[in-house]
């Protein structure tokens, strides 16, 4: 079974290269009926690797360069059941987003298709790599194929600056990986992600390693906008087309998040171990500032396509939380958040398009009332954004539970109320644009909103007879996770053996199998009365929030909420060098608070 | 003298960082950051120096000879690589936006698009 | 106010690195045992001479898979851009009148082209290998530029026969590692015998590698610069006239 990891990388790029090679050979259809098979043929790879994993490990030597004496001289890929399952739901969006975007884009098609296809290599490969230079290999490459595909829409200013201040940060980001990779290489004479983990163990220069892993991780964090390194994410999610934004927010964003939780726990737990408090604390903390900012901007918006850039952003700062926390269940939360918010993001981005394509405006309130009468698209929009505040049982409260249990058991009470009403607060802006442009409720201007938008959606295919089915599968999707029996039970065994380093170096370095525990049965477990409480109240929350929301103007509070409000517009300025700077700041700071605690 | 080259690396990505955060044009913008990127060269490079080594060729050279760290090299190819990739996309980008904009200034351009 | 908060954060990042630095080993004195290793066995067991490509296109071949395929993405990425927006592409006419740049680029592209593929040819024997070689031959390419005229290259640097150029290169370097995976072993598995030491066939499958690295990283620098002198310079040499 262990051809298939490569496979997941091999097909993808095979497939964008034959598009291109034979771009004026075959017609367009053919061509996207290859694309639309490799993302498919990726997806069900991508599933049976899953299934295959939760027996063990599944390890896979490149060139057949098998370690030798625990030292590994080739790279590898590792797919255990959280990497392959985050490979398939990679696999899965990336194919909805091809069939969307048959109906939806007009352009030439093989240069789309590509792109996507190399974006969909890239990040299986990062999610699967055993090697650190060889995840940042992968990071670049989706790199590049996400800045291409933000400026697709290359008449107008905006996307252009989009892709540029994406590009600079993330480029930013993937230089300080190299050079925390350089650091790790000079201690410890090793690439691979086991190899460094063990090496580590011994004790000795310090510092380095402290510097080290901030490198490294500030730099996955450029890339999963998280707070300060967040600013660049709604300049480009506002402006690339729809179905790009669906992959991005999807997954793109959070397999950043993948990239820290992997080489915390297989590189330098090792070092850390008995500090971890210190480690996760800095990372709860950032997590808990990006999930309160990304939901009070997404209130403040009136670009739908922001709003919702701002909303991804609150359910990364949750998800890092429960990474944070260092904890399986918290890590199994983050998984299954992950999950249920990749499909429900990627719904409603893709429920935009479709108001895009029919009402040819992304503005709240210039869309007051125009999308009345459209009960589908309502039902979708309404049903993913309750399911984005997860009321018991529906869309992300599996995950927020989780979290919340974890957070229990490590005595911090007070982070389940803050994760939760960050939450509604994303969920509030959501509902609000919903009642607005479905409804047509609420006022027709709003101060405390940001200023008109000059812009005007190109004109887009509407053939809503494949838009629309799409769209509503992976809502539905997302919506039914929190009640898919055994799920909570499986992550949370599959987050066990994520954080096992020692298991996981004997595996990698020596072959020796690990013994895993009988699998878990498929059964619905009730979950506390303290998280049904929380899913409850955060959704009442969220639907007095947006009721708020809408009558505002009228309710008066300006005075009061204008000065905050202008403040926090004003650090998003949309300068790349404020976005630079912040980058600085936020990894001095990081790395200061961890120089001061670790050593 | 064993650790200035580390030094110029750190010295060589500030000195980036500081051009990239006070740019007025994107052009010098996307150059600033490729001297970012050649810190990261410096620094792969002086880690896989051996003192009195020659280079990992051994045509002609008996096996076993001191010779510096291959592996740096072949990792600051592949940088390499992605440094003029992504130079290459910054610079196509910043063309595209001289001509929506008639400008390369990013603060003029962020006025604009607000 | 941009100033007034990075400085301060600039200097701390700095003090960190150098902080960081401090803990690695004296230059000069690299101790660590993947480079040993690696030189160690490189030339018995696969009779390659040259260790850096040794490393590149075979102990980490698949790096070098996702670097071909950045390379590649990135050209479609600038192809999408700048031929999106450009207008009509009228060919300029330009002549190139000056006789010594005629001989010169008779001979010169020529010259720099062969030197190109002996380096990528003799890539595991001596210092060379496909990037470097790939982009010798897009320098050559280049020099006809200059030499023969926009209009004249025009019809070489044509898209229809570039671009599958460019996608064999890349996907060639995927199928020969699906090649191996086919047939039961590793992704990127070298297929051939090890091949003799110091000649052209050394290196085994990794030699196919090789040249797909470089047919890539040609075609690719040929592209991008085609695109940039067509939105860059012919317009500029239009306005001229």
């Amino acid at each position: 079974m262990s051809w298939i990891p490569p496979l997941l990388v091999a097909v993808p790029l095979l497939a964008a290269a034959v598009v291109v090679a034979t771009d004026h050979v075959l017609p367009r259809r053919v061509e996207d009926l290859i694309a639309i098979a490799a993302a498919a043929t990726t997806c069900a790879l991508g599933v049976v690797l899953m299934l295959r994993s939760e027996r063990g490990d599944v390890i896979h030597w490149f060139g057949g360069w098998n370690p030798r004496g625990g030292v590994a001289i080739g790279i590898d890929f590792v797919a255990d059941p959280l990497a392959a399952a985050l490979a398939a739901l990679v696999g899965g969006l990336v194919l909805v987003a091809l069939v969307y975007s048959w109906a939806y884009l007009e352009e030439a098609a093989r240069l789309f298709d590509t792109l996507m296809l190399v974006c969909c290599g890239a990040m299986c490969g990062f999610a699967l790599s055993g090697d650190l230079f060889n995840m940042f290999v992968w990071l670049e490459l989706m790199g590049v194929a996400a800045y291409a595909l933000t400026g697709f829409e290359v008449k107008d200013i905006g996307p252009l600056q989009g892709a540029v201040n994406f590009a600079i940060v993330n480029g930013i980001g993937g230089y300080f990986v190299v050079i925390g990779i350089a650091l790790a290489y000079a201690r410890t004479g090793a690439l691979n992600l086991a190899q460094i983990g063990q090496a580590l163990t011994q004790s000795g220069s310090r510092g380095l390693v402290i510097v080290a892993m901030t490198l490294v991780v500030c730099g996955f964090l450029c890339k999963a906008a998280v707070v300060p390194f967040h600013l660049w994410l709604a300049d480009a999610y506002a402006v690339a087309p729809a179905p790009v934004c669906a992959v991005f927010a999807g997954v793109m964003t959070d397999i950043g998040l993948l990239g820290v939780a992997r080489v915390y726990w297989t590189v330098f737990d090792g070092a850390f171990a008995a500090d971890r408090a210190a480690v996760g604390d800095v990372l709860l903390s950032l997590g808990v500032a990006t999930a309160l900012l990304g939901g009070a901007m997404a209130f403040l918006q009136r670009h739908v396509k922001r709003m919702l850039a701002y909303s991804v952003v609150c359910h990364v700062g949750i998800m890092l939380a429960g990474i944070g926390l260092l904890a399986s269940e918290g890590l199994a939360g983050a998984a299954d958040v992950l999950l249920a918010h990749g499909l429900l993001a990627a719904g409603l981005f893709l429920t935009t398009g479709i108001v895009i394509a029919l009402f040819r405006s992304v503005d709240e309130l210039q869309l007051l009332g125009r999308a009345r009468g459209r009960p589908l698209l309502a039902a979708l929009w309404f049903g993913a954004a309750l399911g984005l505040a997860g009321p018991p049982y529906v869309g992300l409260f599996v995950g927020h539970s989780l979290i919340d249990d974890a957070a229990s058991a490590t005595g911090r009470t007070w982070l389940p109320p803050l994760l939760w009403i960050a939450g509604a607060l994303a969920s509030a802006s959501l509902l609000r644009a919903g009642a607005r442009m479905f409804l047509g409720l609420g006022a027709r201007r709003d101060r405390l909103l940001a200023p008109e938008m000059k812009e005007r959606p190109p004109a887009r295919g509407t053939r809503l007879s494949v838009l629309a089915p799409v769209t509503a599968l992976v809502v539905v999707l997302g919506l039914v996770v929190s009640v898919v029996p055994g799920l909570p039970q499986r992550t949370e065994a599959a987050a066990e053996r994520f954080r096992d380093r020692p298991a996981y170096a004997s595996f990698v370095l020596h072959g020796s199998p690990a013994v895993h525990g009988p699998r878990a049965a498929f059964a619905l477990e009730p979950a506390s009365l303290e998280s049904i409480l929380y899913g409850f109240g955060a959704t009442m929350l969220a639907l007095a929030l947006a009721g708020w929301g809408l009558y505002r103007p009228e309710l008066g509070g300006s005075r009061v909420l204008q000065p905050p409000a202008r403040a926090l517009k004003a650090v998003h300025s949309g300068v790349i060098g404020d976005y630079v700077m912040w980058l600085t700041v936020g990894t001095a700071l990081v790395g200061g608070i961890w120089a001061v605690t670790l050593r | 003298m064993t650790y200035v080259p580390y030094a110029i690396s750190a010295w060589v990505c500030a000195v980036g960082l500081y051009g990239i955060v006070m740019s007025r044009n994107l052009i010098h913008l996307a150059v600033c950051l490729t001297v970012t990127q050649s810190s990261t060269y410096v620094l792969l490079l002086s880690v896989g120096y051996v003192q009195g080594g020659g280079p990992p060729i051994f045509k002609g050279v008996k096996l076993g000879t001191t010779s510096v760290d291959p592996v740096v090299q072949a990792l600051s190819l592949t940088d390499i690589v992605v440094s003029v990739t992504v130079l290459a996309l910054v610079l196509a980008l910043a063309l595209d936006v001289h001509r929506q904009a008639g400008t390369v200034d990013p603060d003029e351009i962020a006025a604009m698009h607000g | 106010m941009r100033i007034a908060a990075f400085v301060p954060a600039l200097v701390v990042l700095f003090a960190l690195l150098l902080w960081g630095f401090a803990g690695m080993p004296d230059f000069g004195h690299y101790r660590g045992p993947y480079g040993f290793v690696l030189e160690r066995i490189a030339t018995p067991e696969r009779h390659v001479t040259n260790v850096v490509n040794a490393t590149t296109y075979d102990y980490r071949g698949f790096d070098t898979m996702g670097e071909e395929f950045i390379l590649f993405a990135a050209v479609t990425g600038v192809v999408l851009l700048l031929r999106g927006s450009s207008g009509s592409r009228r060919r300029a006419d330009d002549d190139v009148r000056s006789d010594s740049i005629r001989l010169a680029g008779a001979v010169a592209p020529a010259l720099v082209i062969l030197v190109g593929l002996w380096l990528v040819a003799f890539g595991f024997v001596t210092p060379g290998g496909g990037f470097q070689g790939g982009i010798a031959v897009a320098a050559g390419a280049l020099m006809l530029f200059v030499a023969v005229g926009y209009r004249a290259w025009s019809t070489l640097g044509d898209e229809r026969l570039l671009d599958p150029i460019e996608g064999l290169g890349a996907g060639g370097y995927a199928v020969v590692g699906l090649a191996a995976l086919v047939s039961g072993l590793p992704f990127l598995t070298n297929l051939f015998g090890p091949g003799v030491v110091g000649t052209v066939r050394s290196g085994g499958s990794a030699a196919l590698l090789n040249w797909a690295a470089a047919i890539e990283v040609a075609a690719a620098n040929v592209i991008l610069t085609t695109e940039f002198v067509e939105q860059y310079i012919a317009p500029i040499v239009r306005r001229r006239r």
